[in-house]
């Protein structure tokens, strides 16, 4: 019981983590995306959403490329800071990062868009520079549908199984989430605990969905 | 005040707007039917739409220059706007939209500061409430005080009363009037409404598709027969 609620809490903070690593960059494409009509926005939308339609293995198979000690950003943290990404709880990070960040674009992309874009323009006739507008103006409006988003991030980021098993491995006590340990009890045939599992995934999938729900609804009022 | 705007050219959906005028009243009327283009070319007085040509000049600062690649971000041109919906930021209290905007130079002691501007619209009981609990005539007031408070050099005003029924529109204008009186801002007030235009305003510019098809003094329009009797 200890482990599995080790491997709970693990899950837990990995995905909490990973969902704040990409807040910044998610609200900034986020806003993008809602304000502007630029060239080349399609190709963002696409590069965006790709890891939400692509075979999660294969967008694991592409981390391992790059994160590997071999790879652009791994071989860089290898050969300058002497430590491994693939392989190690970076690398569950990494592809819990990934493969949750289109969930949080199109999440914060809508309440950014339901911003009134007045409210924007008038507070830069009131003196405001555009760090300013964003964060008293765009992002306390936008809130609800943030945090929904960030919610729903995290809960995409508990269930994560194919890319992070692809470029973590599912290592015990290293990098092993609730997804990877409950496959791993079923192939064990060890069903008190691949149920256990199970129900505690439930359980947090449920709670982050439903109060992203409820964040959403209320994000008109 | 002197406002030059000049070759200011903007495609619209329908027709563009072209305007070539000097104002120089205390309070200037655009005056026209829904549509006309009267709220967009506060906006690109406002620096919020960009021309496709335009040269826009306050006094010596010169806002908007198409011709050399100028433009004055809307946050450096000291133009207070209320807009016609008012645009008060729902998640900040009274006091918070209030200051929002307050330049340092309207602190303390000035014409501009948050004592005289709240005294002058009787919004002071107001500035601890929510702008979601205000009345209509009490927003448009807040809206008028948080756009003075910035010190304006200009104050540019979209249909203030358009939302309001005749009775509340009543009580609300003496405040536009002790604004106009109190604050010497310039003024560019659009409205559709001859009773408001008539009231208030120096000078009419009537505006159709775009263009200014008449300009005349308060004087003339009330002589001409456009006046209504308040």
């Amino acid at each position: 019981m200890t482990q599995e609620w080790q491997i709970v809490w693990f899950t837990a903070w990995v995905s909490a983590l990973s969902t704040l690593l990409i807040l910044p960059a998610g609200l900034a494409v986020a806003w993008w995306l809602a304000r502007y009509d630029a060239p080349g926005k399609s190709l963002v939308e696409t590069i965006v959403t790709l890891p939400l339609v692509m075979p999660p293995v294969a967008t694991g198979l592409i981390l391992l490329r790059i994160l590997g000690r071999h790879g652009v950003i791994g071989g860089f943290f290898y050969k300058h800071f002497n430590f491994d990404i693939a392989f190690t709880w970076r690398a569950v990070l990494a592809a819990l990062a990934v493969m949750s960040f289109p969930l949080l674009v199109r999440s914060t992309r809508v309440a950014f868009e339901q911003v009134n874009p007045r409210f924007e323009q008038i507070a830069r006739t009131l003196g405001a520079g555009e760090a300013r507008v964003f964060f008293s103006i765009t992002v306390p409006l936008a809130v609800r549908g943030i945090i929904g988003g960030m919610l729903l991030a995290f809960a995409r980021a508990l269930g994560e199984f194919g890319a992070t098993i692809m470029v973590a491995g599912n290592i015990p006590g290293r990098t092993a989430t609730l997804s990877l340990s409950t496959y791993e009890a079923v192939q064990l045939g060890q069903d008190d605990a691949a149920y256990r599992m199970l129900g505690i995934s439930v359980a947090l999938a449920f709670a982050a969905v439903w109060t992203s729900e409820w964040f959403m609804r209320r994000k008109a009022k | 005040m002197k406002l030059l705007l000049k070759s200011i050219s903007l495609p619209l959906a329908d027709f563009a707007l072209e305007v070539d005028v000097q104002l120089q009243e205390q309070v200037t009327a655009i005056f026209g039917a829904s549509g006309a283009g009267k709220t967009s070319l506060l906006d690109l007085i406002a620096g919020l739409r960009q021309p496709a040509s335009a040269y826009i000049q306050l006094e010596k600062r010169v806002l908007t220059d198409t011709a050399r690649q100028r433009a004055m971000p809307p946050r450096e041109r000291e133009i207070g706007y209320v807009p016609q919906d008012l645009a008060l930021f729902p998640h900040l209290s009274v006091r918070q939209n209030l200051l929002y905007g307050q330049r340092r130079a309207g602190r303390d002691g000035s014409v501009f500061s948050f004592e005289h501007v709240a005294g002058v619209l009787e919004i002071q009981s107001l500035a601890g409430r929510r702008v979601t609990e205000l009345s209509g005539g009490e927003k448009q007031r807040v809206a008028l005080g948080r756009a003075l408070l910035t010190s304006p050099r200009l104050l540019l005003l979209d249909e203030p009363l358009a939302s309001l029924d005749e009775g509340l529109k009543a009580r609300i204008i003496p405040y536009l009037l002790r604004v106009r009186d109190e604050f010497q801002v310039p003024m560019l007030y659009v409205s559709h409404d001859r009773a408001e235009v008539q009231t208030l305003c120096d000078e009419i510019l009537e505006m159709e598709r775009g263009r200014i098809i008449r300009r005349v003094p308060r004087a003339d329009w009330l002589a001409q027969g456009n006046g209504v009797k308040a």
